[in-house]
């Protein structure tokens, strides 16, 4: 040790720990600092999360409310008859509404003049809605009868605050500005109610003319096949790349191959997957363009890699043990794999497919490529129908309600997100309750 | 579906092979299974494994060559001089198909008798009529050379499916019987049957290398047929993206530099606004946060990667877009002219892209070692210049690798783009202007009327091309340098 | 090394550095650390001996509150240095550490250069006006560390890049470089090979002349070899504490002739 020349004396005078030096202060200070950036990032990225609930929430809830006026109403059997007996039916029943609502609403105090026009705009076609009841129902003939009418949407938008009088610049034949009196009198004759909006929930896209009468349900459907059709590849094929990949690969090129490919997948644009789509499926192998098959078939490509790679995780995390003692009495590795390593590995694996699969619903862009966005009016008559007629899904319905320019089919497209997200969480849900209830630490 | 037919009559024929092999096996060990190579089941198995493998496997390749080979005779059939201006044989062909189609369905609805649709002499009025009665799509008349390339279409199609349907009836009828055969007890079912079945699993492992292979090929075909009829070069280097709407070529410019730049600006306000916080609630939530915090933040952090993109589309032209409007729009500042803008899809994507980054970088601190650590508190040195002088450093080139996935993560990303960005492409400096991305471009060539065939179609391809490299050389860089950071501390 | 040179090493009689009073360390619910009261005198190496799990480290780890780095340590009592209490609230655990450097059982040097990690301390707290007066400072360290030989050519290389024992030297080198008035050594050696220990163990025995040094070993014979008090740890209990002499020759505590025969431990 001959460079460790020393001097016996400490270089700096003893310090006092008690004092914080000005230096020390300083350091303190930068400290206090780096945390509150730290923790301005974490209520900043809470906050965003917070705004986007509130926004969807306070957006979406109203699609799920819907505007009813509930008129009692009484035809004579005279009435009827005369009506049936008139060219222009359906006319004659609205002339009987617009009396009767008169009175009603007479009896609780509020007078208006309004004629059937008024009525068709707020109400739809109330006449035939009549005539068709009475001629079912003849019974009721003579009976009160209250009817629950589903407002127009602005009316409903009126009421729920999102479409104001200064809003309508001039009257068009979806609104006139003395329609506001006739709501407003409605109102206060205690007619108008809110009621839960079934139809949303069930019912299928309608053009622009009916925005209000748009619903979620027949692409709720298209969404449920493409899901059945991923469910039904991806995961048999997922967990036979998985157990090759993890229990049955050689270390080789080709494996290595195989593993790049994969990882690489996981991370390629969700609309590189809607270009393969088209080209392959549509334009090269001709199966029908929209169809709930070709998406499935899309984002099961697209969902594969997540599957692979979380059912290797959890092949990997049965110990070697279980192999051994399998081997160990005769069985080939074929029957340790799927009579012991597999079974182990069901919970991690399920978990993982449904994360996947609450990934491929929420995913929109492929489904643009392959024409999933189409205008559906209908619901698929048959099962097999429901997977090659075209149709859409729930995201894809939620971008094209989105795009158009109607407020009404952007209150839908807020609602169609509710239900877009009701159903992940319930996916996501199962997931964590499959691992907390079966997960096994070895 | 006759498919479906065939089908389940492969696997009823596969089903009755599966017992019979079983039984045969049986016999020859005078009943008694112990007496076997293997356990019944996997003879049965072997002979359900030969019937139902080649059958089906023949029935895929035989539609998929179907197509090709009756596609490839029709073409022929019809001369050039048929194709209508503008159009070409791609559009010609669907009607084919279309018709083809529309006579069986209308066959099958009892509106047309099977001679009449078979008749090349039929009159194409009626013929046309009946279509549309029978809800039949048909645009506008059918011509005589449409009809009868439909027609041939037809019969070619019916006869190939009756050949299929024979070919793969006996294939799985021979494969049941050979496997049958076989049964015997001192065949090694078992290894055969674990052979066939490794077979399948290599088959599963091989779809993603058969998935990258196509879409490959489908962006390389399509995009040397869009170069074909578009100059590369104009491609590359024009600083002007304006596609004609008749989709006739000539007058479009589809230049990508502004689409490029489009998509790198609103890229870098996404990675501007997500990798500061990110990173900032990463170090924090891995250095200074007790586990109670962490436990409650952690998720609710992560709960914003689960959301799906189009939610982040709609927050940001509905939510995003109109309060950055009532700031910096007429109204406000005036810089802003309407809800789409580079800033509007930016600070969406952003906010989609914090979790990625915070859990990344997260894992990524976490894995440098504790001793390095105690080394520096050891020395006196305060948290934040623990973390800035001997964390962070130790750990950037796991950050640079996140902070890449996150940029390929931003590029590639659509429907906030679709729904937030705006629609014209510009080269402009202007964050409150509204710019479009290459993927945006690619929905709205591929989803519009233009027929395929169209360079403003095909541009999409080349787009998408594009988009795929940039992405594809990104995630391996990054993948390398993270995969470089582990290995260090491992 | 003969072990009888401890027989002969005259002992001075130092000041107190460290003073400690009814120490309790818990970890959660584990009591690690059972009362223990011990004086630690300046310029000496004192060392801490007891089998694994004793609770040697963790009562080194009390003297320059790296405990308070771990979430569910709890440390109860008094400890002193040059009369103040380290505990006191108004102590900043910063400028503590400081005072007490560190040396760990692997060394751990940052991913930096040998001049970075040995420049560290000193750029945080300042302890140089100017790049010149760094670099002497730097190059003292070194030398102190007895590795400027070995690096004065390569300072800007990685000090990841340097063999177990110059790691260490290094890092030594990095712990002095603050001017400590006492230096921690957390089993220095236990991942060195045979040479590079002797290199160390010289290195402490140079080092005892500016400081106070504490040394937590497994080696009963280094610690024979490097010390002149010694403290033997049983079961989160200080057993015995006094000369290294005469606890190696002549224990008074039965638990401790059976550690140092061999029967316990």
């Amino acid at each position: 040790m001959t460079d460790a020349t020393m001097t016996p004396e400490s270089a700096r005078p003893s310090r006092s720990l008690i004092h914080e030096d000005a230096r020390t202060k300083k350091r303190n200070a930068s400290e206090r600092r780096f945390r509150a950036y730290g923790i301005a990032a974490i209520f900043t990225g809470l906050f965003f999360l917070v705004a986007l609930l509130a926004a969807i929430l306070s957006s979406g809830l109203p699609a799920f409310r819907q505007a009813v006026v509930e008129v009692p109403f009484t035809l004579t059997q005279e009435q009827y008859d005369a009506a049936e007996k008139a060219l222009l039916k359906t006319g004659i029943y609205t002339d009987y509404f617009v009396t009767s609502l008169t009175q009603t609403m007479e009896s609780e105090g509020v007078e208006i003049e309004f004629d059937e026009k008024a009525i068709e705009r707020l109400l739809g076609k109330v006449g035939g809605d009549l005539r068709k009841f009475y001629r079912a129902n003849e019974d009721q003939l003579e009976a009160s009868v209250s009817f629950e009418l589903a407002a127009a949407s602005r009316v409903d938008r009126y009421l729920k605050g999102t479409f104001a009088r200064e809003d309508l610049q001039s009257g068009n034949r979806f609104f006139m500005p003395e329609d506001f009196d006739l709501i407003d009198a409605m109102r206060d004759a205690g007619l108008i109610k809110q009621v839960f909006n079934w139809n949303f929930l069930t019912g299928v896209d309608t053009g622009v003319d009916n925005p209000g009468g748009a619903g979620i349900g027949a692409s709720v459907l298209g969404s449920f096949f493409m899901m059945l059709v991923v469910l039904v590849l991806s995961l048999p094929i997922g967990v036979a790349a998985s157990i090759y990949l993890e229990e049955f690969a050689p270390k080789n090129r080709f494996t290595d191959f195989i593993e790049v490919n994969i990882s690489n997948l996981a991370a390629v644009p969700s609309i590189v997957f809607g270009i393969l789509g088209l080209a392959v499926f549509i334009q090269f192998a001709h199966l029908p363009q929209s169809a709930p098959l070709v998406g499935g078939l899309v984002l099961t490509l697209m969902t594969l890699p997540t599957i692979i790679i979380s059912t290797r995780a959890s092949l990997k995390a049965v110990p070697p043990s279980i192999r051994d003692a399998a081997l160990g009495v005769g069985a080939s590795k074929m029957q340790a794999v799927f009579h012991h390593v597999l079974p182990l590995a069901a919970p991690g694996i399920l978990t993982g497919t449904i994360i996947g699969l609450a990934q491929a619903l929420g995913e929109t862009a492929p489904l643009l490529l392959i024409g999933m966005v189409g205008f559906v009016a209908r619901y698929p008559g048959t099962f097999v129908e429901g997977f090659i007629e075209p149709n859409s899904a729930v995201p894809a319905q939620i971008y094209n309600w989105a795009a158009r320019s109607d407020a009404v089919f952007t209150e839908k497209a807020w609602g169609g997100i509710i239900v877009l997200l009701l159903f992940l969480i319930t996916m996501n849900t199962i997931a964590v309750i499959l691992r907390r209830r079966f997960e096994r630490r070895w | 579906m006759p498919v479906i037919w065939l089908t389940l009559i492969v696997l009823t024929i596969s089903a009755v092979g599966f017992l019979m092999g079983r039984r045969r096996a049986l016999v020859s060990a005078g009943g008694d299974s112990r007496n076997l190579h293997s356990l019944p089941i996997y003879y049965g198995s072997n002979a359900l494994m030969k019937s139902v493998v080649p059958a089906l496997g023949l029935m895929i390749l035989w539609l998929l060559a179907q197509s090709l080979f009756i596609d490839s005779r029709i073409v022929q059939m019809i001369p050039e001089s048929e194709i209508a201006e503008g159009s070409n044989i791609g559009l010609v062909m669907s009607d084919v198909r279309r018709t083809a189609d529309g006579l069986s369905k209308a066959v099958d609805a009892g509106l047309l008798d099977d001679e009449t649709a078979r008749n090349a002499e039929s009159d194409l009025e009626d013929i046309t009529q009946r279509l549309k009665d029978a809800g039949q799509v048909v645009t506008g008349q059918i011509t005589q050379t449409v009809l009868q390339a439909s027609q041939a279409y037809r019969a070619m199609s019916q006869t190939s499916n009756l050949l299929m349907t024979i070919a793969v009836l006996i294939v799985a009828a021979a494969g049941a019987a050979w496997g049958t055969m076989e049964s015997s007890k001192s065949f090694r079912a078992r290894n055969t049957v674990e052979q066939g079945i490794l077979a399948l699993l290599i088959a599963a492992a091989s779809v993603a290398i058969l998935t990258t292979i196509g879409i490959i090929l489908s962006l390389i075909f399509n995009t040397i047929e869009f170069f074909r009829l578009y100059p590369a070069s104009d491609f590359f280097f024009l600083l002007e993206w304006a596609p004609s709407f008749s989709g006739r070529g000539g007058a479009s410019s589809l230049g990508i530099l502004p689409l490029l730049w489009g998509t790198l600006y609103i890229s870098l306000v996404a990675l501007l606004v997500a990798v500061p916080i990110g990173l900032f609630a990463a170090i924090y939530l891995s250095e200074y946060a007790g586990p109670r915090m962490r436990s409650i933040a952690k998720p609710l952090l992560e709960i914003l990667a689960g959301i799906p993109t189009i939610v982040y589309g709609l927050f940001a032209l509905l939510t995003i877009g109109p309060i950055l409007l009532s700031v910096f729009g007429d109204n406000g500042l005036g810089w802003m002219q309407g809800q789409r803008a580079v800033l509007t899809a930016g600070l969406a994507m952003g906010i989609m892209l914090i979790p990625f980054v915070s859990s990344l970088s997260d894992d990524i601190i976490n894995a440098v070692p504790q001793a390095m650590r105690d080394g520096s508190y050891g020395l006196g040195a305060t948290k934040s210049e623990t973390i800035k002088q001997v964390v962070l450093p130790a750990a950037l080139p796991g950050i640079v690798g996140a902070i890449l996935l996150a940029a390929s993560r931003a590029i590639g990303e659509t429907m906030i783009v679709v729904l937030g960005a705006g629609a014209a492409a510009r080269l402009s400096l202007n964050p409150f202007e509204a710019m479009t991305t290459v993927t945006a471009k690619i929905v709205s060539q591929l989803t519009g009327d233009s027929d395929f065939a169209s360079p403003e179609a095909l541009v999409a391809f080349a787009l998408g091309m594009t988009l795929f490299i940039m992405t594809l050389g990104l995630n391996v860089f990054a993948l390398y340098i993270v995969r470089k950071y582990r290995e260090q501390y491992e | 090394m003969n072990d009888m040179r401890i027989l002969e090493r005259d002992v001075d009689t130092n000041d107190v550095k460290i003073a400690a009073k009814g120490v309790q360390v818990y970890y959660g619910d584990n009591h690690a650390i059972k009362d223990v009261d011990v004086e630690i005198d300046d310029k000496t190496v004192t060392a801490f001996i007891g089998p694994s799990g004793c609770g040697k480290s963790t009562f080194l780890r009390c003297i320059n509150r790296m405990n308070d780095t771990i979430d569910v340590c709890r440390v109860v009592g008094d400890i002193h240095i040059d009369g103040e209490d380290i505990y006191d609230a108004k102590v900043d655990p910063v400028q503590l550490r400081a005072k007490v450097g560190m040396v760990f059982q692997k060394p751990n040097p940052f991913p930096k250069s040998i001049y970075d990690n040995v420049a560290y301390g000193p750029r945080i707290h300042g302890l140089a006006k100017n790049k010149a007066e760094l670099d002497e400072l730097v190059e003292k360290s070194l030398r102190r560390g007895a590795i400027w030989d070995e690096v004065k050519d390569r300072l800007d290389a990685p000090g990841t890049g340097l063999s177990g024992g110059q790691q260490q030297r290094l890092c030594i080198a990095r712990a002095v470089a603050t001017e400590p008035e006492v230096l921690l050594m957390d089993e220095p050696c236990s991942a060195l090979d045979p040479i590079a220990t002797a290199q160390i163990e010289e290195l402490i025995d140079e080092l005892r002349q500016s400081y106070s040094v504490v040394i937590v070993t497994h080696s009963m014979q280094q610690a024979a070899r490097v010390s002149q008090k010694t403290a033997f740890f049983h079961l989160g209990n200080l057993v015995e504490y006094g000369e290294t002499g005469q606890i190696f020759t002549n224990p008074v505590d039965p638990r401790t002739e059976s550690y140092i025969t061999g029967r316990i431990g």
